[in-house]
């Protein structure tokens, strides 16, 4: 629910952006006049100018926030930036911890795992190894976006114009975020979230539901769907249907497990399929709520609580170039109008481009400093360089972008925002002068190599090659290994057997087999892991024996189903 | 229209529940880790929290993920002088800067996890195998409060704290003051008036009541002259306001810290050959949990360390812990050292004297008559305890039996034998809950 923006990779210090000391107001600038006027047109007229010029200084008041907010609103909407209604909050330092740990969601259910996040934050903020992030914004309407009181007044604006017009209106813009997740109802989601897990708590045990909350986390980043789309639900409407869909649920798990012998002549055999699932399943997390036999109804609910906040996260994962970019050069677009109208003063202004490239930095790859590409470079670079095929455009852009060359950048940009996540807007926008001015190249390491070697540079013959492979490497489906369930033994010891679709011979990492054991917790007996080569054949990777002493029951509605396997 | 609001003021450490979690998940661990930092800390240094270590591969959320081999195509930024087909050997072990950084996906580089406790947090895991009451337990961990005295008044403060005879005396002062000069101006337009009624009654009857023009004749004029101005004057005194916010006085408290007293803690330990470190680790336990309930009563502690085998010496807290000798033991040098430095470093009327003794018990059977004399005749009388640990000892020693003689009849020697850490408190619950007596 939250881009959590942590502000360049090597995170400046928020100190950093304080070197340019105040200067007051209506000094250096060039007088501007009065009236409606359109943003970004200058015109003298020394009589209106200090009052067009807002109150400058490093102090922010919560009445300066609301005076740059309704400027900054009003350029954002000149240049036609469809946004959620916001809801700026001020918070501490210790708050902002607070609010990382939990993935920036203001409320949470409670967890180790978040108690961990937070004090390792905490560590590295204390010894000063990572600047806090200026803000986080949460994916909700509203739209809340977190404000750190240490930021000096040119930061806040910085910050309000990144995230509340920014990242805003590409929450509310980008098909991704349309899709997947529900701004309206996400807070009530996550309250309703933290009553329940709190609920199997005191019922429960902590262990328990602990247990159960581990096993899904390990499974999370496969418990979403790709394909299909999820209804909406609101939070009364989800609380109706709870208790109804627990007694629903429980049913079909017990009528697929049924043994009971059939009456002759009431179904044959052949009715059932004979391999189950009909098809391979990627969501690991949606089989287990749907299909293991021994949960009980509120470890459903519990998977299901995981699954759904996995896939809330499910389009940031895959739109961080382009809602970085997109934030980037939105607020820097709308800040560099207030300064040609003539409202900051240089100082505000030298101070923003101070932190604003500090977040742009981007190091070369053998430089100590390199962490990967830095996303908020590349987006905004790319949001920039679109802006310039359509104004100013080259003859090899006309030859590379002749759909766009020419045309107008605010219309562009936006159907590029609506449009397309990460893979397939580098695909579509990266044009070659971009890849030269990164000096993007691609390295091939083949462990049946003795040496590594270029795959294609930055020249004519390698720039489609540099870029189609740019694209693959923000695809999900690159970065983490397909994995699918591909059958489970109805008749014989209830196995699942997990496929692991191989590409480029890359194995997947030892830690799997803990998750299989978390999953073997969920599923209740045994699971088997193997990886399917790239020729077809079938390689056994690892396999966790669920014996039957083995098995944690808890709640009645489970010993009933274990009555009817007869065990 | 935006809205914003302040949340500075809600809860903070909104994520405390999930550092409990955490913390109680690898409780093992950071119990371990709470261990190895008092076994480096001195002993003045424990009673804080601070940073803990404990191994990363514990606490792995671990999820399916690619590992290494195969064919890994990446596209990196900054190429200087490659082109396309070049081939670059791989780099060994990962150093050596042969020009290709990895990529940073791989984050789980670090095999330790460090965190910091806070002092409670970090006092509540050193206690836990101590098997200390929780009475104690509050005792040692609070923070020494101080009382707060009225200390004269204050131009701010809180309303509860508003004294309100002192704003009044100062309203009352201030409106005065402010008044004055326009006081002073009334009374000499009072004179004014007088002198002009008197002036008007004396030429009144003679004069016709109007004059021919019809204005009134000039004398009148001034008399409304100088009523006017005395209206002026009475209203300017009215708006001196009745009270203004520098009149406003606040009680104010001072913080007054509890009788200050000092308090000297010798820590004598034999470091013959057979303290070993877990013997070692064990007294230091003890002196660490005395020398806290000795901070909680006192605003300084010095601490002297002495150790002995067959001659005492006085050391610092590194050489106390951290030295190993051999050879035979003589328990009476230790105590005629201390009772030696007592007597010449610190006086019984500006100290109170705490010995905290911790041996295997082990000593020549010849010195032991010594050192119940010693103890008897020079410390006893003079210190305001004397704990004795006698550590791992399979049965008690000639050492203990000399110190049981001399029990009778005192109230200041505690002796205590000690197997685990669950046993160092016991011996000294008798000054805990002497001093709680004291207390109440």
């Amino acid at each position: 629910m939250s881009a959590e923006e942590r502000h360049g990779p090597a995170g400046p210090s928020p100190e950093a952006a304080r070197v340019v000391e105040p200067e007051p107001p209506g000094v250096a600038l060039p007088p501007t006049p009065p009236g409606p006027a359109a943003p970004g047109s200058r015109a003298p007229d020394a009589g209106h100018r200090a009052e067009r010029m807002l109150p400058g200084g490093s102090e922010w008041t919560f009445d300066l926030i609301a005076r740059y907010d309704r400027e900054i609103a009003r350029i954002a909407a000149h240049y036609g930036l469809d946004t959620y209604p916001n809801q700026i909050e001020v918070i501490t330092a210790e708050q902002m911890m607070d609010a990382y740990a939990s993935h920036g969601m203001p409320v949470g259910y409670t967890h180790w795992s978040y108690g961990k996040h937070y004090l390792a934050t905490e560590q590295t903020y204390k010894r000063g190894q990572m600047g806090l992030a200026y803000e986080i914004v949460i994916n909700s309407n509203p739209c809340i976006a977190y404000l750190m009181e240490e930021n000096t007044m040119p930061m806040q604006a910085l910050v309000i114009a990144h995230a509340c017009y920014g990242h805003n209106s590409f929450f509310k813009g980008n098909y991704l975020f349309r899709t997947w997740t529900h701004a309206d109802s996400i807070i009530d989601y996550l309250v309703f979230a933290k009553r329940f897990v709190a609920e199997c708590e005191q019922r429960y045990g902590e262990l328990e539901v602990e247990r159960v909350l581990d096993a899904c986390h390990a499974l999370a980043n496969h418990g979403v769907d790709r394909y299909k789309r999820p209804n909406k639900r609101s939070l009364a409407q989800e609380q109706a249907r709870l208790k109804e869909r627990e007694a629903y649920l429980q049913q079909q798990v017990n009528d697929l497990w049924r043994t009971l012998p059939r009456r002759p002549g009431e179904e044959t055999e052949e009715a059932r399929p004979r391999t189950f699932p009909a098809e391979p399943q990627e969501n690991l997390l949606y089989f287990v709520e749907k299909h293991a036999p021994l949960l009980a109804p509120w470890q459903r609910e519990l998977v299901r609580i995981v699954r759904k906040v996995a896939q809330y996260f499910y389009p940031q994962r895959q739109t961080q170039v382009m809602n970085e970019g997109w934030a980037t050069f939105w607020h820097y677009t709308i800040l560099q109008t207030l300064y040609d109208e003539g409202r900051v003063s240089d100082a505000f202004m030298l101070e923003v481009l101070t932190s604003h490239t500090n977040v742009l930095t981007q190091p070369g790859f053998d430089s100590q400093r390199y962490g990967g590409i830095n996303p908020y470079a590349l987006g905004f670079a790319m949001f920039r360089d679109i802006r310039r095929i359509c104004e100013t455009p080259t003859d090899e852009d006309r030859a590379w972008f002749p759909d766009i060359a020419g045309s107008d950048w605010r219309r562009t940009l936006d159907f590029a925002m609506r449009n397309f996540k990460d893979e397939s807007f580098i695909a579509q926008f990266l044009s070659p002068r971009l890849i030269r001015e990164f000096r993007l190249f691609c390295l091939v390491d083949d462990d049946a190599e003795t040496t590594r070697r270029i795959g294609a540079i930055h020249d004519e013959s390698g720039y489609r090659r540099v870029r189609e492979l740019l694209s693959r490497q923000y695809a999900l489906g690159e970065r983490e290994p397909d994995i699918q369930v591909v059958s489970v033994d109805l008749e014989g010891d209830r196995s699942l057997t997990l496929r692991h679709f191989r590409r480029d011979r890359r194995p997947l990492a030892p830690e799997c087999e803990t998750v299989v054991k978390h999953l073997a917790q969920l599923w209740g007996f045994t699971v088997k892991l193997e990886t399917q080569a790239e020729d077809g054949r079938i390689i056994p990777v690892h396999e966790c024996r669920m014996e039957p002493r083995q098995r944690r029951v808890a709640g009645s509605a489970v010993t009933s189903a274990l009555r009817g396997v007869g065990r | 229209m935006s809205d914003i609001i302040d949340r500075r003021g809600n809860g903070r450490r909104k994520s405390a529940g999930n550092q409990q979690r955490f913390l109680k998940r690898y409780k093992a661990q950071v119990r371990e880790a709470v261990a190895r930092a008092v076994a480096q800390r001195k002993i003045a240094d424990t009673d804080r929290g601070g940073n803990v270590t404990i191994p990363a591969r514990d606490l792995g959320e671990p999820s399916f993920s690619l590992g290494p081999g195969g064919v890994r195509t990446r596209v990196l930024p900054g190429n200087k002088e490659f082109v396309t087909g070049d081939k670059l050997p791989r780099p060994q072990g990962g150093g050596g800067g042969s020009g290709s950084g990895k990529a940073g996906d791989s984050g789980e580089s670090e095999d330790a996890f460090t965190f910091a406790l806070s002092r409670e947090e970090f006092l509540e895991f050193f206690f836990e195998d101590m098997a200390l009451p929780d009475l104690v337990k509050t005792q040692l961990a609070q923070i020494p409060q101080v009382k707060l005295r009225r200390g004269g008044y204050r131009s701010d403060g809180t309303p509860s704290n508003l004294s309100i005879v002192r704003t009044m005396r100062e309203s009352l002062a201030r409106r005065i003051a402010l008044a004055a000069p326009y006081r002073a101006q009334l009374h000499e337009v009072d004179e004014a008036i007088a002198a002009e009624r008197r002036k008007l009654a004396a030429t009144t009857p003679v004069a016709p009541p109007v004059a021919e023009d019809g204005s009134p004749p000039t004398d009148t004029r001034r008399l409304d002259a100088l009523l006017a101005e005395r209206d002026r004057l009475l209203a300017r005194i009215a708006r001196v306001p009745f009270i203004d916010e520098f009149d406003l006085r606040y009680n104010n408290r001072v913080p007054q810290p509890r009788p200050i007293s000092q308090a000297v803690m010798f820590c004598v330990m034999d470091v013959s050959g057979s303290m070993d470190e877990n013997r070692k680790d064990l007294a230091k336990r003890f002196f660490i949990l005395l020398h806290l309930f000795l901070t909680r009563h006192y605003e300084r502690i010095e601490i002297v360390f002495v150790r002995h085998h067959t001659t005492a010496a006085v050391v610092d807290e590194d050489g106390f812990f951290h030295s190993r000798e051999s050879g035979g033991t003589l328990v009476s040098s230790a105590l005629e050292l201390t009772a030696q430095t007592i007597r010449e470093r610190f006086p019984l009327d500006q100290w109170n004297v705490y010995v905290a003794q911790a041996s295997d018990g082990d000593n020549w059977e010849s010195d032991c008559p010594k050192c119940h004399r010693l103890l008897v005749e020079e410390l006893l009388p003079r210190v305001q305890y004397f704990c004795y640990v006698e550590i791992d000892a399979a049965q008690p020693q000639s050492l203990w039996e000399q110190y049981e003689a001399a029990r009778a009849g005192v109230r200041n020697l505690a002796l205590g034998r000690i197997m685990t850490r669950a046993d160092v408190y016991p011996v000294l619950r008798e000054l805990f809950a002497r001093k709680q007596r004291l207390a109440a």
